[in-house]
């Protein structure tokens, strides 16, 4: 608590003892005086102001400088006609019950606020610089790129950069979400926000601390209370006509019916009190925005940021989402996903596979005709430098020894014929297979790349090559699937037969292949206009040319940490850590979140209505119109920070 | 010029939305954003003037929410 919300607790604390000791005096009967004027009206006006002065102060400050229809002022007027009545205690009880009302909601609301910058807590407050073998502390502003910084174990990373020298284990935690630590040695690249874990480092800056992930993140995070949802905006222009209105209620509920019939005027007056009292919307302005926040918090604290509480909104409401291929569903790196060895293929049916080798990555698991298909391929590929190859050579695993190839020569859009340890090696394509003859040669189907091998003439086997699946993404998609995502469409450049053994293993709804980069956002358009009304399409990509897509899309959602900077920048939602599985936990929290922000206006407005139409038929009194003030705010306040609290 | 400013003690969120419009309305101020939850405000104003309409933010500002600070 701050001292101005414990000044206010001990007043509050005064005034509750002074009001039950005179509760308790003027129900005991023997002290009558206490509800007569003058004497009681005395008595009751020391707690009166020691509750409310502040209140009676800021009114009358405000009507000074023009504001009138403020809640200092409704409460004032309010509790003033409690007075004028003869209902000392129920002056003294709203004005009370008004002050706890309003210290609760401050301490709420200051909590949630702190356990959010908790959570972006991410942003450094110094770097470490070596000058004359000594190290200083400087303001990350003032780091140049190009200089070099030391990062002590334990100490946040200040700004983006390369290792040049130590190895450390790297806490992501705070950007991703992610609570492996991360390897990272000379020459990996590292971003700022993250916490160094073990070993000193030195590093490179590549960017100045404004470009820096971090400064990119606080400010996105900062800024993403400024777009506001369709609800917030109805709140606040709902807020502007509301205070006006029961006000006015108020004024003709006092005056109108005692003129017209007589009576009295007291009891009208009193009645418009409760009106008064309850014309604050102060339930729904704090709790709408708050439960938002509470939400992109939430988000935030997964590793993924959501820029603005519309884009919350639209998630919630997400039917369709299009995903890019490479990057997003698959890896983008090629890798050798199965060897064929010559005659295998043909025996059995499918499960002719299990005699296949798959993920060649272990050696002690390779037959030794794989060995050797994998061996000479990488031979043959010893000098180049093709994604094929580079595979090709991670998957033999051992370091190429150049000197056994004794000539390798390309053919042109065929492959490569090389002499190696002595023996003709052929690596290419089929067309190289039967144009050079080779016996017993069979072309063999698969969605991947396909690169024969052959040695002295005759066919030794074949290795597929193809982008392998991102870890995960079958869940994602199964996840999406059951939180009410319905359509799932994969947008590529690749082949036809790439892209739908992609889609059938992953279970996707559609597939668009071949596509020019420039065709993508032609198909996101067509899929728009396919979409009904108060449905949203997301598109998903890692940013390479994707830019104009992830704007188009009703949601842009792009991957954190391989997309580029135009990628994020022109994206709504950005997954830290690159993890589609992220997307449904989303849907998950800004469904959770837009229940509980409508749950809370339909509670307000639901209360407020009701204690509005028993207050002008007489049967509520000033306790009941409190409750619907402040209570309401409070309960609202509550259920909203359930908003950021993630499962 | 964009600059940010850190409030102290803005403690009702009707207040914040009053404060964003009334700023808003000042000539010279292409936007401002205060942030009831962050306890921030951000001002979009034209460099050659931006301390004379910073002046008119305060009183702005103080006559909507008097015991709200600016942190300059």
């Amino acid at each position: 608590m701050t001292d101005k919300q414990k000044k206010m607790l001990a007043r509050i604390c005064v005034t509750l003892v002074l009001f039950v000791g005179l509760m308790i005096g003027s129900h005991s009967g023997r002290f009558l005086w206490l509800t007569q004027f003058p004497a009681g009206f005395f008595v009751y006006l020391v707690p009166y102001l020691v509750i409310g002065y502040d209140i009676v102060g800021k009114a009358a400050r405000n009507i000074r400088n023009g504001q009138v229809f403020d809640e200092n002022f409704l409460m004032m007027i309010a509790t003033f006609g409690a007075f004028g009545v003869g209902e000392y205690s129920e002056a003294l009880a709203v004005m009370l019950f008004y002050q706890v009302g309003e210290l609760f909601q401050n301490v709420a609301v200051s909590r949630s606020r702190q356990s959010i910058s908790d959570m972006m807590d991410i942003c450094p407050e110094y770097a470490n610089i070596e000058e004359d073998g000594q190290l200083i502390q400087v303001d990350p502003d003032d780091v140049e790129p190009g200089m070099v910084i030391v990062i002590k174990a334990g100490e946040r990373i200040p700004l983006d950069g390369k290792i040049v020298e130590g190895e450390s284990m790297i806490d992501t935690a705070a950007l991703t979400g992610e609570s492996v630590p991360r390897r990272a040695a000379v020459g990996d690249e590292v971003i700022s926000g993250c916490v160094n874990g073990s070993g000193t480092l030195k590093v490179q800056v590549t960017k100045a601390f404004e470009d820096s992930t971090v400064a990119k993140i606080l400010e996105l995070v900062e800024n993403a209370g400024s777009k506001k949802a369709k609800v917030e905006n109805f709140i606040t222009r709902f807020a502007r006509y509301y205070t006006p209105v029961v006000t006015i209620g108020a004024a003709v509920l006092a005056v109108l019916p005692p003129l017209i019939a007589g009576g009295n005027w007291g009891e009208w007056i009193q009645r418009a009190c409760i009106f008064l009292v309850i014309s604050c919307p102060c339930a729904l302005v704090i709790s709408v925005p708050l439960g938002f926040f509470g939400g992109i918090g939430a988000a935030s604290k997964l590793g993924v940021l959501v820029k603005g509480s519309n884009y919350l909104e639209a998630v919630a409401e997400m039917t369709t989402i299009v995903f890019d291929k490479t990057g997003t569903l698959t890896k983008g790196e090629f890798k050798v996903q199965e060897v064929i060895p010559a005659g295998k293929s043909m025996e059995g049916d499918g499960n002719g596979n299990a005699a296949l080798q798959r993920g060649q990555t272990e050696t002690g698991t390779q037959t030794e005709a794989v060995r050797e298909i994998l061996r000479l391929a990488a031979y043959g590929e010893g000098y180049s430098n093709h994604p094929i190859s580079n595979s090709i050579k991670a998957a033999y695993g051992d370091p190429v020894d150049v000197a056994g190839i004794e000539k390798a020569e390309e053919v042109a859009g065929h492959g490569i014929r090389a002499v190696i340890e002595g023996r003709e090696v052929l690596v290419g394509n089929g067309k190289l297979m039967k144009k050079m003859g080779v016996s017993s040669f069979a072309e063999i189907k698969s969605s991947g790349t396909v690169v024969y091998v052959a040695c002295d003439g005759s066919f030794l086997g074949s290795i597929v090559i193809a982008d392998s699946i991102k870890d995960g993404v079958k869940e994602a998609i199964r996840e999406m699937k059951k939180v009410g995502v319905k359509r799932c469409v994969m947008l590529t450049g690749d082949r036809k037969e790439a892209a739908q053994a992609v889609a059938d293993e992953l279970g996707l709804d559609e597939v668009h292949a071949e596509l020019l980069p420039g065709d993508k956002v032609g198909r996101v358009e067509e899929l728009l206009a396919k979409q009904p009304a108060k449905s949203r399409l997301a598109f998903a990509g890692d940013g390479i040319n994707d830019a104009p897509v992830l704007t188009r899309a009703d949601i842009g959602i792009a991957m954190g940490s391989m997309g580029s900077d135009a990628a994020i920048e022109a994206a709504d939602v950005v997954l830290m850590d690159d993890d589609v599985r992220k997307i449904a936990a989303v849907v998950k929290i800004s469904r959770k979140t837009l229940r509980i922000v409508k749950q809370n206006i339909a509670f307000a407005l639901g209360v407020k209505a009701l204690v509005l139409v028993l207050g002008a038929f007489g049967a509520a009194n000033m306790w009941e119109a409190v409750f619907a003030d402040v209570g309401v705010s409070v309960i609202a306040i509550l259920n909203s920070m359930r908003a950021l609290k993630v499962k | 010029m964009k600059k940010k400013f850190k409030l102290q003690d803005l403690d009702c969120a009707n207040c914040a939305a009053k404060m964003e419009d009334a700023i808003k309305k000042i000539p010279g101020v292409h936007d401002a954003s205060v942030s009831f939850m962050m306890q921030k405000m951000v001002i979009d104003a034209e460099d050659d003037q931006f301390d004379a309409i910073m002046k008119q933010v305060v009183a702005a500002c103080a006559k909507v929410e008097p015991d709200c600070k600016i942190l300059m």
